[in-house]
């Protein structure tokens, strides 16, 4: 099944697999997730066939296990990606990410004259709405949906 | 980096304070209202900085200040200060709270008095953070309306105008929710109330009723009718400005019909939207209204200073 999709990339013996990122999204959730820092092996591989998404991307990484805190920066550019915990060949676990209660620093505000576009400041939302992906700013309390804001 | 800000009493929007908070303010403001002139801050001193200017809320927060005796710092031009060197207002803040008490701050940005209350060690008091909140008034309005009914409870309250862009009508709106009052929103089709308050009517409970005319027979039930102005500069047709300009001016025609209760408020500065002869009339509340804004900012200095309503009623002193 799927697995045999990822073991065309390369078989991993412990570490995280995330499947199912939009191809478009492929590099920002490589940047979200800081790869460019670490040292274990990473294998990125896109624009493999899907049958949901036409084409995706996928990120296996060797020994790095992710806090949940970590995978719902995802929430913002890939909603529906999944992580595969792997131990010794198996997977162990499985994740999905979840949309966090608050946003910091991950977003851009939308409001040009909100003080975070014009301060050197991390920016800082509330989540109103899980589902719709609906945002407030802390700061200009403009709320905005996920959709239509930038990452910074 | 952690501030010192131990217990942050920044004023930074009245939008989430409590029923008892807000009567609680009120009942300090009266106070202010039967003796203004007090030594409650004698020993502090109080920065106003106004990025943007507003005179009008700038000498009502520093007559506050002086009538506490405290001593009054600030800028009320950002032209003559570093901000436009390019300072940062951190930079600018965290200057000022090494002379300041409390700083009173009005600022074009939105947000921007948030923010200084979370790197500021000393209150912030917020004046007006662009098109966002300016809890200072609001607290006014509510002064105003609760000491000329009587009570914040059950009135009709009638809001005029621009009530898209109007500020003061949405903190007004947010606040009064825990007070079961009836709305009537009267506004041009360009300008009526956005989505978003209705459905903060709605999500609270609060009864409202929309309006395009503005007549005598309209505002025949009102307890208060707070008029905003309609500015020219916020249609996007000018047709449409022009159609309807005329409509949403209060003449003293109209009030024949009204309660005797009736109080007619405004954040003011008015240009046409009510004439010169409702001035006569005892229902005419605007200018009073800007002075209870004096009462309310002295109980706002000191309550976000840690002053409380019983220490300002034990206080004897001249």
């Amino acid at each position: 099944m799927s697995d045999k999709k990822e073991l065309q990339v390369a078989a991993l013996k412990n570490g995280t697999v995330i499947d199912h990122i939009p191809s478009d999204r492929l590099f920002t959730v490589v940047s979200l997730l800081d790869l460019k820092h670490m040292d274990t092996n990473i294998t990125i591989g896109n624009n493999f066939e899907s049958k949901k998404l036409g084409k995706k991307g996928i990120i296996k990484i060797a020994d790095r296990f992710f806090t949940d805190e970590e995978i719902s920066k995802l929430s913002v550019v890939a909603p529906n990606v999944k992580l595969n915990i792997i131990r010794d060949y198996e997977v162990v676990e499985k994740k999905q990410v979840v949309m966090p209660d608050e946003l910091k620093g991950i977003v851009k505000c939308n409001n040009p004259k909100c003080i975070t576009n014009n301060e050197p400041m991390q920016t800082w939302f509330h989540v109103i709405d899980k589902e719709k992906g609906l945002l407030k700013c802390h700061y200009c309390e403009k709320e905005q949906l996920k959709d239509n804001i930038k990452l910074l | 980096m952690k501030t010192v800000n131990m217990e942050n009493r920044s004023l930074v929007t009245i939008a989430n304070h409590s029923k008892e908070r807000i009567l609680y303010l009120l009942e300090m403001a009266k106070e202010f209202e039967k003796k203004p002139n007090r030594r409650l801050l004698a020993e502090k001193v109080v920065a106003t900085l106004f990025f943007e200017p507003s005179t009008r809320t700038r000498l009502s927060f520093e007559t506050a200040a002086n009538r506490l005796g405290a001593r009054v710092i600030g800028f009320t031009d950002p032209k003559v200060t570093s901000s436009s060197k390019g300072e940062t207002l951190k930079d600018t803040i965290m200057m000022v709270s090494n002379y300041a008490d409390i700083i009173v701050m009005r600022h074009y940005l939105e947000g921007a008095a948030r923010y200084a209350s979370e790197i500021a060690p000393v209150p912030i008091v917020n004046a007006g953070d662009g098109a966002n909140q300016h809890p200072s008034q609001t607290m006014l309005d509510l002064y105003s309306i609760y000491k000329t009914q009587g009570t914040l409870e059950n009135l009709n309250i009638y809001l005029v105008g621009d009530l898209k862009y109007g500020r003061t009508v949405h903190s007004l709106l947010m606040a009064m929710r825990h007070f079961n009052p009836t709305f009537h929103f009267i506004a041009p089709t360009e300008l009526k109330m956005p989505e978003e308050y209705k459905l903060y009517c709605k999500e609270h409970s609060i009864k409202y009723i929309e309006h395009t005319d503005f007549t005598e027979d309209t505002i025949a039930d009102a307890d208060i009718l707070y008029m905003t102005r309609v500015q020219r500069e916020r249609f996007t047709d000018l047709m449409e400005y022009e159609r309807v300009k005329d409509t949403y001016i209060l003449n003293s025609r109209m009030l024949e019909k009204t309660r005797p209760n009736l109080r007619i408020l405004h954040p003011l500065p008015r240009v046409n939207e009510i004439t010169y002869d409702v001035d006569e009339s005892p229902k005419a509340y605007y200018f009073q209204q800007a002075q209870n804004g004096l009462y309310a900012r002295e109980a706002i200095l000191c309550d976000v200073l840690g002053i409380t309503l019983d220490e300002v009623r034990a206080d004897t002193n001249r």
